[in-house]
């Protein structure tokens, strides 16, 4: 009976409930993989743009982070503009950032002595407003600084990423507990392809997708960040080809 | 000493004409550059010295004794012998640094009394009449003064011993009149009620950014370094110091970067003077923005980095520089450098994380140019199932001559797990000269 359109009151009561419920999706909001398979389990069909999301490694990338880092880096290439990179252990490869597709100019390093003051330069940097992505390498994320974060990011439009990564293999217990982002990933590595020839093929990952905020949890095996940043879904061609490695070695 | 006296002592005597005027030229120009590079209260300190209100400053340089001993140690790289002295207040810093023998010299918090009382009388600060005068009635150094009693003294000398030596224990407030050039836009304004709360300030920095905005303007100039100077009632001064990164005209983020560090003031009994000059000024042209409705516009973050530089953080980018040697060819430049668009020319997947310095780790290798078949490291052995390499990396011999002939050959390997490292053998395997065959592992694939 009643139209929305016709009634302003409704609709921005049904937009206030959508946002609580946390599908309060946009268009250009999200920032899609490309792969269907991993874009249908996430609401909205991708990333949240002005949302707060949360990756770490699994096992021994825990400590490291190198391989969360590496999937972070193909998600904010994806995003336009510059990026903030917050961090307390200098301790990124640029090469190794270029080749996932994060073009050196683009990234913005702070460095900060004290993890508070990665979450501060983190908050800011989300409210700014004018960046493609803000990273921020955190050892805690409570509960009440990633509500901030979120909140923050929710009224920017700019994406944040809370790169977890702890000093000890037994503080990644701490992933377990609640925090606002909108989703969790736990990155973590897997026997590279097999070539048919000596050497080292693509780098596989498992990509567990542990909480998604309106949607269910999955985990995927996927390929490595190409040139571009983008990930693939594991191929089983047995025939050992890398199709991306023609273009990879131009990052 | 007549001059003639002194050229019979000494044969080839070279003499030059005082020139006062000049040296207080040469020291205001010292000052203005300690203005710039230190703290936003510098002012000329009789005819030959300069003093600094540091509090809130010094931990930019690392602390008291790193800021001073930098200070020190620039000025005579410029060809000038200075002695410095933190202390407490104005008058047992001066006094120490012209008695002192030491280069550098800090007087911890709540000792002034213990450090002045066997100075001179003539570190007090007082004409030379007074001086002389105290020094006829036999006392002989600032303890002697100040333990007589206040009024002969007075009656005699008049009430200027009394104040010097009140500054000089701290007991009497001296403010430091900072130095202005024609150059320093300023503005202040003066409450006839003192102000203290925080609101309060924040409106009043923001009337005087508009204020500073405005005389920037018909200059054609914006700012690169604004200091605010905030006198309190009781006569002691404050300041707070924002810097941005590139020439800013902009009246809201002046502002912001002024009220960020608004808790830092301490407004006591109430402020009744606000002052912002703007003591790093460049030139700024209005430019007209070509805007187009298709293209998404460039957002320039120089705001994000004025008010996260202001806090203190690092900021850097990365950029390539030209060497082989995985450490050495990513530079940091700063954020707001050109962005020349070049990239690394290697074309061999890296590893995404750096160790700070090489492990050594204990491997099992053919030799010369097999991966190793497994690996020890942090005290966990791995074998290793795939390898790639070797990578060769020739020493630097025109930045260590070490590295004459120095090689490295690198690896990538992975263990069972899929973890993946790049680890490299120094030297060639064969001839011993090149290193010592011994393994490293430098970095982590993701």
């Amino acid at each position: 009976m009643l139209n929305s359109a016709a009634n302003p009151t409704i609709a921005d009561l049904r937009e206030r409930i959508q946002r609580l419920e946390g599908r309060a999706v946009r268009k250009g909001e999200v920032l899609s993989f490309g792969l269907a398979e991993i874009d249908a389990r996430l609401p909205g069909g991708g990333l949240a743009l002005g949302a707060l999301h949360e990756v770490a490694g699994g096992g021994a990338d825990a400590v490291h982070g190198a391989a969360a880092a590496l999937f972070v880096a193909g998600i904010v290439a994806r995003t336009k503009g510059d990026v903030l990179w917050c961090l307390t252990r200098p301790d990124l490869f640029g090469p190794a950032l270029a080749q996932a597709g994060l073009h050196h100019d683009r990234v913005i390093y702070v460095e900060a002595d004290r993890e508070e003051d990665v979450l501060t330069n983190f908050e800011e940097g989300l409210r700014f407003g004018g960046l493609g992505a803000v990273v921020a390498e955190l050892v805690r994320l409570p509960m009440t600084a990633s509500r901030r974060l979120q909140l923050a990011a929710e009224a920017s439009g700019t994406m944040g990423i809370a790169l977890r990564r702890w000093r000890r293999p037994t503080e990644a217990a701490d992933f377990g507990q609640p925090t606002a982002a909108t989703t969790r990933w736990r990155i973590s590595v897997l026997p590279s392809e097999p070539l048919p020839v000596p050497g080292i093929g693509r780098a596989r990952w498992l990509a567990e997708l542990i909480r998604a905020r309106a949607g269910e949890a999955a985990e995927f095996e996927i390929g490595a960040c190409d040139a571009t940043g983008r990930i693939s879904l594991s191929p089983h061609a047995r025939d050992g080809q890398d199709q991306t490695r023609g273009s990879r070695n131009f990052a | 000493m007549p001059a003639a006296k002194a050229q019979a002592m000494i044969s080839g005597l070279h003499l030059v004409d005082a020139d006062p005027a000049g040296d207080a030229l040469a020291i205001e120009r010292l000052a203005l550059w300690m203005l710039r590079q230190y703290t936003p209260v510098v002012a000329m300190d009789s005819l030959d010295g300069i003093v600094m209100d540091t509090e809130g400053a010094d931990h930019l340089r690392g602390g008291e004794l790193l800021m001073l001993t930098g200070l020190v140690n620039s000025l005579r790289g410029r060809g000038l012998q200075a002695r410095g002295a933190v202390a407490d207040t104005w008058g047992c810093a001066h006094a120490i640094a012209r008695a002192t023998r030491r280069e550098v010299i800090i007087i911890p918090v709540g000792e002034t009394a213990k450090a002045v009382v066997n100075l001179p009388v003539s570190s007090l600060r007082l004409p030379s009449d007074i001086v002389s005068g105290l020094t006829e009635l036999g006392f002989r150094n600032v303890g002697e003064v100040s333990a007589t009693s206040r009024a002969p003294l007075t009656l005699r000398f008049g009430p200027e011993v009394g104040r010097r030596l009140d500054q000089m224990f701290g007991r009497l407030a001296e403010p430091i009149d900072p130095i202005r050039t024609a150059e320093f836009v300023e503005v202040s304004r003066s409450f006839s009620e003192p102000i203290g709360a925080a609101e309060t300030i924040a409106r009043y920095i923001g009337k005087l950014v508009v204020e500073l905005c405005a005389a920037l303007e018909t200059r054609g100039q914006g700012v690169r370094r604004a200091d605010l100077i905030i006198y309190r009632v009781d006569n002691t001064l404050q300041s707070l110091r924002a810097g941005t990164a590139k020439p800013v005209r902009d009246i809201a983020h002046l502002t912001k970067l002024l009220c960020s560090s608004i808790e830092k003031i301490d407004p006591g009994f109430g402020i009744d003077k606000l002052s912002l000059a703007a003591t790093m000024i460049e030139a700024l042209e209005d430019k007209q923005s070509i805007s187009s409705l298709v293209e998404e516009t460039i957002v320039d973050v120089t705001p994000l980095l004025d008010s996260l530089g202001n806090r203190g953080q690092r900021m850097y980018r990365l950029a390539p520089v030209e060497s082989d040697v995985p450490e050495r060819n990513v530079g940091r430049v700063s954020p707001i450098a050109a962005k020349l668009g070049q990239a690394w020319p290697t074309r061999w997947p890296r590893p995404s994380r750096m160790l700070a310095y090489p492990e050594r780790i204990e491997v099992i290798a053919l030799t010369p140019d097999h991966p190793p078949a497994s690996i020890t490291w942090r005290g966990k052995r791995r074998r290793i199932k795939r390898g790639d390499g070797p990578e060769r990396v020739f020493g630097e011999w025109w930045v260590r001559s070490s590295e004459m002939e120095a090689v490295r050959d690198y690896y990538s390997v992975e263990d069972e797990d899929g973890n993946r490292f790049w680890v490299y053998r120094s030297g060639d395997g064969v001839d011993p000269a090149t290193g010592t065959a011994k393994w490293f592992l430098h970095g982590i694939y993701g």
